[in-house]
């Protein structure tokens, strides 16, 4: 018939749809527990013997999601919702302090800096953000879909749960 | 035209005179049909040759041949998203610091005579000198790109192919706003894309 070749051209085309669409966002999976956790030489192997070639994990991949986390203890530096790949944090540029600085926050929608960020060590309260706080990943990190690496109770501060 | 005047011109037209005068003689051996088509043919041949040497000024390996591009800007460029990314398309020198129409082009070509002589004249020889001209010359590249409303970030990224929804909620709620508005221009934001930042005190971000 006619219509043969268009028609299943056409079946092709919708066949393939968006097959390589993103690889979707993996929650983060069940601690790795091991059953001889205390004879290991290297946790990180997890398990696997020396004489062994492990393999590698899938790279984790940085949380992106911009929508802000609950914190674990007062006064915890809150972990970074965004990925700041190539965010340049340098003696001549501060990529973060461009919408986290007060007087942009509300432009980019950012939580703004504490002001306990613009006090020296002495207590003075100054105009720009203080040079103890300036590199902010000294504090503040991003957190990536990896799974523990060993089982923990841990729990959050009792005010904040 | 009398005294020294007079007498150089005559010098000038003493020496010009007889190439025009060839010039204005009609062909005697050569054919019409040879000249012309002739001449065609030639001037395609310059034309494609003119453009080819053109194109090979655009070249990663020409602009990083100079050691003060490839031992200086060249590393800083290898470590971010517009050489080494998910999709793998990756932007040369040119992509952006070229422009991409044939005018402007001819144009920035003609002024980057400037940098062949310092290139010749070694006025970028350390690292340090780099450093201190680093500012001036993002300036430059900054005022250029404002000024053709970020025309070479626009050759491949164009807002209204963007698909707000694939980006962060972030970038898809800032671009809508600024970008989509055309109250900015992508260089107010992302200076420091593809390069180091110069000492930014004082120069708006965003």
């Amino acid at each position: 018939m006619r219509f043969a070749t268009p028609l299943l051209t056409a079946a092709l085309l919708v066949g393939c749809g968006p097959k390589h669409a993103e690889t979707p966002h993996r929650a983060p999976s069940a601690p790795v527990t091991v059953s001889n956790a205390g004879q290991q030489i290297d946790a990180i192997r997890r398990g696997v013997p020396i004489d062994q070639e492990a393999t590698p994990p899938p790279m984790a991949r940085v949380e992106n999601f911009d929508q802000p986390r609950a914190r674990n203890y007062e006064k915890q530096p809150p972990t970074i919702p965004h990925s700041i790949d190539n965010y340049q944090l340098t003696v001549n540029t501060n990529r973060c302090m461009l919408c986290h600085t007060p007087s942009n926050a509300a432009k980019f929608e950012a939580p703004p800096v504490s002001s306990a960020h613009f006090l020296t060590r002495d207590g003075k309260v100054l105009e720009q953000i203080s040079s103890r706080r300036y590199f902010c990943v000294q504090c503040h990190v991003v957190q990536t879909d990896a799974p523990q690496l060993v089982d923990n109770g841990f729990r959050r501060a009792e005010g904040l749960q | 035209m009398t005294g020294r005047l007079g007498a150089m011109v005559t010098w000038v037209r003493s020496w010009l005179r007889p190439f025009w005068d060839t010039l204005r003689r009609p062909s005697v051996h050569l054919s019409f049909g040879f000249l012309t088509l002739g001449g065609f043919m030639a001037g395609i041949i310059f034309w494609g040759g003119f453009n080819t040497a053109m194109e090979a000024t655009n070249t990663e390996a020409f602009c990083t041949g100079c050691h003060e591009m490839g031992s200086n800007v060249l590393p800083e460029l290898r470590t971010t998203i517009h050489y080494s990314n998910r999709s793998g398309v990756r932007a040369t020198c040119s992509d952006c610091h070229v422009p991409h129409k044939w005018t402007h082009k001819m144009a920035r070509k003609m002024q980057a005579s400037k940098e062949v002589y310092a290139a010749i004249f070694r006025t970028v020889d350390t690292r340090e000198e780099f450093l201190d001209r680093r500012l001036e010359l993002a300036k430059h590249e900054w005022a250029r790109l404002k000024a053709n409303d970020s025309l070479e970030c626009r050759n491949c990224h164009q807002f209204d192919s963007m698909d707000l929804t694939r980006q962060s909620p972030r970038a898809g709620k800032i671009h809508q706003r600024f970008l989509g508005t055309g109250l900015n221009t992508c260089i107010d934001c992302h200076k420091g894309i593809a390069h180091q930042l110069p000492r930014m005190a004082g120069i708006p971000q965003g």
